[in-house]
């Protein structure tokens, strides 16, 4: 664009200015029209959420960490040379007990792995050093986050189907059923989950509960781990409902249900076409916003000593294990500290990405 | 006289999706005793011409130029002392929504009297007083009982009337009222237009009347400006908007009223929706909705005419048909076309704009 | 809209009474269940006591009749004696731990909720400059921090390398470090429920009305906003006693303050069934009762509340 123009000169001469001429009157075609129609153009509603989704940069990097630490804590302990029960240093193939192993700080050897180095053979560092029992602290930590991680999605999930099959019952059926089901509801969510999570699995715990399971393929997740997901199954599951029931109350009434019902739709597509998919953006993003929440009660119980059990270690019970010691081996809490911290806070910004850019109510 | 002169204002919303040009160039004058109309749709930018006078724009609306007068002293740009002792004082608004524009958690009478110790020496008691003589003023019954009830205690209509009693507590010179009307019921909207017109012709003050119901306008208006996309596209006094609309879009809003049983025959719709103005056409606005346009319409923004001192209207069909008439020439609209492109570029917010 | 307003207080406060009894029950049946029983503890105890407390609470009669002796000693706050600590009885421990944890917990509160508006208030005055920035980092860091990381890493830096404050909750210098870390949480989420609760507020159409008299920004904020934006944060009250209540079992056992959550966890521990009980119950009943007061308290200050 020019900035500057001489009036003197005959202002058709001017380039890139507009030409006026007799031509340019007559009517547009509608074609010609539609071109000039900037209309917001029109999306549908998952696609416009994932526009809205990808374009926030905080809950894309996120969900980058979410997936980075996830894949980590598949695959690393697989092909990590150490184990996370191995106490180094014990029954190696010298036979002998290397006690050198015990709480090296990070990428230190123990004295038998410095004889190999010496002798010309590669050794794989330890690069977050050892616990006090001489445990490779690295497979720890990432062993511990896939349990976390393993406890907050199972977790979520035992209340997204209980509170899901409550809650839509109790939606859907309405009148006295609802009434009834929302009362119990009530009760429960006044219920201090803490201290009933507390009372609950310092009495599983203790309960004739390990001697039932022995054998079976639950006796490998561990009674406590058991206790928590029971815990979750008979508590957290309220809130899921609740907002369910609300969820599947306020769209039975809206219009487009309405408009579907006096067109002849059927309940099959009703459900499948308007209930559904309008639940869905609320389910997923509850469930995403669970998982930090189920992770954090499990670090409280190992806290108290009522989480997963030794030797498999969780995010929690490494971190409580590390209080111990935490005037010389610091660095024993900070990892899983840092780790829980990232997982935790990955979640939440995510899970309210996925709400902005999700949640029908919120979008104006 | 006029009281307040608004001149080439532009107000836009800097979004995080882009810049949106609420108000884009908008000019008009308000005269001592009269009612200035402003129609258009929702959208156009009726409301954020009114919060851009009082500087009351939101997050994140911002003047970005123009000027606003009241009694020739300037007002954006002015401090927020300025402009304070301008809001409620001598130039107050009324909301469109009367049950959210109250404080819920305040008395009727105290956000009353908050009004009216702000801008005057009156004390507590004075100011309670006054409160009461405004609440009976505007037609509410049992004033005493109604100044110490909650908002939520008071029905919509009821609201309204005390939104206008606060406005009008310090005697403004300028009233806007921003579709007054538009949530309440029929019979209510009535009695507050009714209201409204009496308290003018008792109080002597200008009424802005801003709506998108044009028998409002014909009802209370003497002049009117019609507004599209942000810009004004016809300005008149009542009888030029309603008996010789030049603007496709202003006689497109006047057939579209109902006329009850005067007339017979259709209501004819303007086709389509409101433009999205984060994207707006590079023509005139109206352009893609309009039946009449032509080529020059989509691409070229139209020009003013002149058709009396007070009525003019931005569209290429008045232009063509004064061309035709012979009135102007090609050469001049061209040359008009080219010092209004001029200023543009050398206003730096329209910078990049003309690359389009 | 008073008897409107009664019935919902009576409504609240029978399901308040159903939830304390619930919760007894519960914690009376899962007692139960363990192995054993909560009197029975492989742990000795003298014959006298075993004695005692059968006789007490009824051990030889039927479970429901045994359930009904147990109601009622609950209700005259009988909960036995500690069976680790000898000669103790479990009121005795509760009257002595509350004193500390109520004192602890109750400021922690006060400095939650007044540094947690603060902080919102002045992110939302702020909003997207830099001051709201680092407010809303660091609020979003302490949410996603367990309370016991966060304990450990206070302690470490204060009371290990910089000596700042003793290490044993003991003293009143020693209170400091543990009311502090027990308010990080709430105080982390009150400023974030102020700040998008102002922010909500500022952007409602009586804030406009406010600006467009010409009320000042700061009166605007002050008179008009806050009191709105508050409301939302009453609602946060009952949850947060609930979370000092938990929180302070962490807090005080890490920092070594002889509260009833030290108290409790030492009880876990050795499983002392009856502390267990007893500081359960107390405590759930503490949260319960604490968030019925903070619903009536919401009712009474917005007065658009409908009582459904």
């Amino acid at each position: 664009m020019e900035k500057k123009f001489d009036v003197n000169v005959n202002p058709r001469k001017r380039p890139f200015s507009m030409q006026l001429d007799l031509s340019k009157f007559e009517p547009a075609s509608d074609a010609e029209k539609a071109q000039q129609d900037r209309m917001k153009p029109s999306t549908t509603f998952f696609k416009d959420g994932i526009k809205r989704l990808s374009s926030n940069v905080i809950a894309m990097i996120c969900f980058a960490v979410i997936v980075v630490i996830a894949l980590m804590a598949i695959i690393i302990p697989e092909v990590w040379p150490y184990h996370y029960e191995e106490q180094l240093g014990l029954g190696d193939k010298w036979g002998s007990v290397d006690a050198t192993y015990k709480n090296l700080k990070p990428f230190q050897y123990g004295q038998t792995e410095l004889d190999k180095i010496a002798a010309g053979e590669e050794v794989f560092p330890h690069v977050f050093g050892t616990d006090s029992l001489g445990r490779d602290y690295f497979a720890r930590v990432i062993f511990g986050a896939r349990v976390s991680l393993a406890i907050g999605l199972f977790a979520s999930l035992i209340v997204l189907v209980i509170g899901m099959i409550y809650g839509s019952i109790s939606g859907y059926a309405g009148g006295k059923v609802d009434l009834v089901m929302m009362r119990i509801v009530d009760i429960i969510y006044s219920l201090p989950d803490m201290l009933m999570i507390i009372l609950l699995a310092t009495v599983l715990n203790a309960s004739g509960l390990k001697d039932a399971i022995m054998g079976t393929v639950l006796a490998d997740i561990g009674i406590n781990m058991l206790s928590i997901f029971i815990v979750f199954g008979l508590l957290y599951w309220v809130g899921m409902a609740r907002l369910i029931r609300g969820q599947v109350l306020s769209i039975k009434q809206q219009e487009y249900v309405l408009a579907a019902q006096s067109v002849g739709a059927s309940t099959g597509r009703i459900i499948k076409k308007h209930l559904l998919p309008n639940c869905m953006s609320v389910i997923i993003i509850s469930t995403a916003l669970q998982i930090p929440s189920a992770i954090f009660t499990e670090s409280f119980l190992s806290f108290l000593g009522l989480g997963v059990e030794a030797p498999m270690p969780s995010l929690g019970s490494l971190a409580s294990e590390a209080l111990g010691g935490i005037n010389s081996f610091a660095y024993l809490l900070w990892f899983p500290a840092l780790t829980i911290f990232l997982i935790v806070l990955s979640f939440n910004l995510f899970g309210n990405g996925l709400r902005d850019a999700f949640d029908p109510k919120l979008r104006n | 006289m006029s009281i307040l002169e608004v001149r080439d204002l532009h107000t836009s919303f800097f979004t995080k999706a882009g810049e949106v040009k609420a108000v884009n160039g908008v000019s008009f004058d308000v005269d001592r005793g009269k009612v200035l109309g402003i129609v258009g749709e929702s959208g156009s930018g009726k409301s954020v011409t009114a919060y851009s006078i009082l500087q009351i724009l939101t997050y994140p609306g911002k003047i970005v130029s123009g000027s606003v007068k009241l009694h020739g002293e300037e007002l954006v740009g002015c401090s927020e002392d300025t402009i304070r002792k301008v809001r409620g004082n001598r130039i107050s608004i009324i909301f469109q929504d009367p049950m959210t524009s109250l404080n819920p958690v305040y008395t009727v009478g105290n956000q009353l009297m908050e009004a009216i110790m702000l801008h005057t020496d009156r004390d507590k008691d004075e100011a309670f007083d006054r409160a009461v003589e405004m609440l009976d003023l505007v037609g509410i019954n049992e004033p005493h009982k109604r100044v110490k009830q909650y908002p939520y205690e008071l029905s919509g209509g009821m609201r309204q009337r005390v939104m206008i009693a606060m406005a009008l507590a310090c005697e403004p010179d300028i009233l806007i009222a921003d579709e007054p009307t538009t949530a309440l019921d029929v019979t209510i909207q009535a009695q507050i237009l009714e209201l409204m017109q009496k308290l003018q012709r008792e109080l002597g003050m200008a009424i802005i009347m801003i709506t998108h119901d044009l028998g409002v306008i014909a009802s209370m208006c003497d002049d009117v400006i019609v507004m599209y996309a942000g810009k004004v596209c016809e300005k008149g006094t009542a009888d030029d908007i309603f008996y010789s609309p030049k603007h496709e879009y202003t006689k497109g809003l006047i057939k579209s009223i109902p006329y009850g049983s005067k007339k017979k025959g259709k209501l004819i719709p303007i086709a389509g929706s409101p433009v999205d103005v984060l994207n707006l056409p590079s023509g005139c606005a109206f352009s893609p909705r309009c039946n009449c346009a032509m080529k020059v319409c989509l691409d070229t923004p139209p020009i003013r005419n002149n058709f009396s001192p007070t009525h003019y209207a931005s569209c290429w069909q008045s232009t063509y048909e004064a061309i035709k008439k012979g009135d102007v020439t090609l050469e001049q609209v061209q040359e008009e076309l080219n010092s209004e492109e001029c200023r543009q570029a050398d206003s730096p917010f329209e910078g990049g704009e003309a690359d389009e | 809209m008073g008897s409107k307003l009664l019935k919902y207080i009576l409504k609240r406060f029978i399901l308040m009474i159903v939830t304390i009894w619930l919760i007894i029950t519960i914690t009376f049946f899962v007692m139960q269940a363990t192995p054993g029983g909560p009197f029975n503890s492989e742990k000795a105890i003298s014959e006298e006591q075993m004695a005692a407390m059968e006789a007490k609470f009824g051990l030889d009669k039927p479970l429901m009749q045994q359930y009904g002796i147990y109601l009622l000693n609950v209700v005259q706050l009988e909960f036995g004696s500690s069976i680790k600590m000898r000669g103790r009885t479990v009121i005795e421990i509760i009257g002595d731990g509350f004193k500390t944890s109520g004192k602890i917990g109750l400021i922690a509160a006060v400095l939650a909720i007044v540094s947690g508006v603060f902080f919102g208030a002045l992110a939302a005055v702020n909003r997207g400059r830099w001051g709201d920035k680092i407010i809303q980092v660091l609020s979003t860091a302490f949410v996603a921090t367990p309370s016991f990381i966060i304990s450990t890493i206070l302690l470490l830096i204060f009371c290990v390398q910089w000596q700042v404050f003793p290490a044993n909750g003991q003293t009143a210098a020693g209170l400091i470090l543990p009311i502090f870390t027990l308010s990080l949480y709430p105080m982390a989420y009150i400023t974030r429920l102020e700040r998008s609760s102002l922010l909500d507020v500022l952007g409602q159409d009586y804030i406009r009305t406010a600006r467009a008299k010409g009320v000042s920004k700061k009166k605007v904020l002050f008179k008009h906003a806050l009191k709105n934006a508050l409301i939302p944060v009453i609602t946060y009250a009952g949850p947060m006693v609930a979370y000092i209540v938990t929180g302070s079992l962490v807090v005080e056992k890490i920092f070594g303050v002889a509260g009833l959550g030290d108290k409790l966890i030492n009880g876990i521990t050795a499983r002392d069934y009856p502390v267990i009980m007893g500081l359960t119950i107390f405590l759930a009943v503490l949260i319960v009762v604490a968030t019925f007061i903070c619903d009536m308290l919401y009712k009474v200050v917005d007065p658009r509340i409908e009582f459904k």
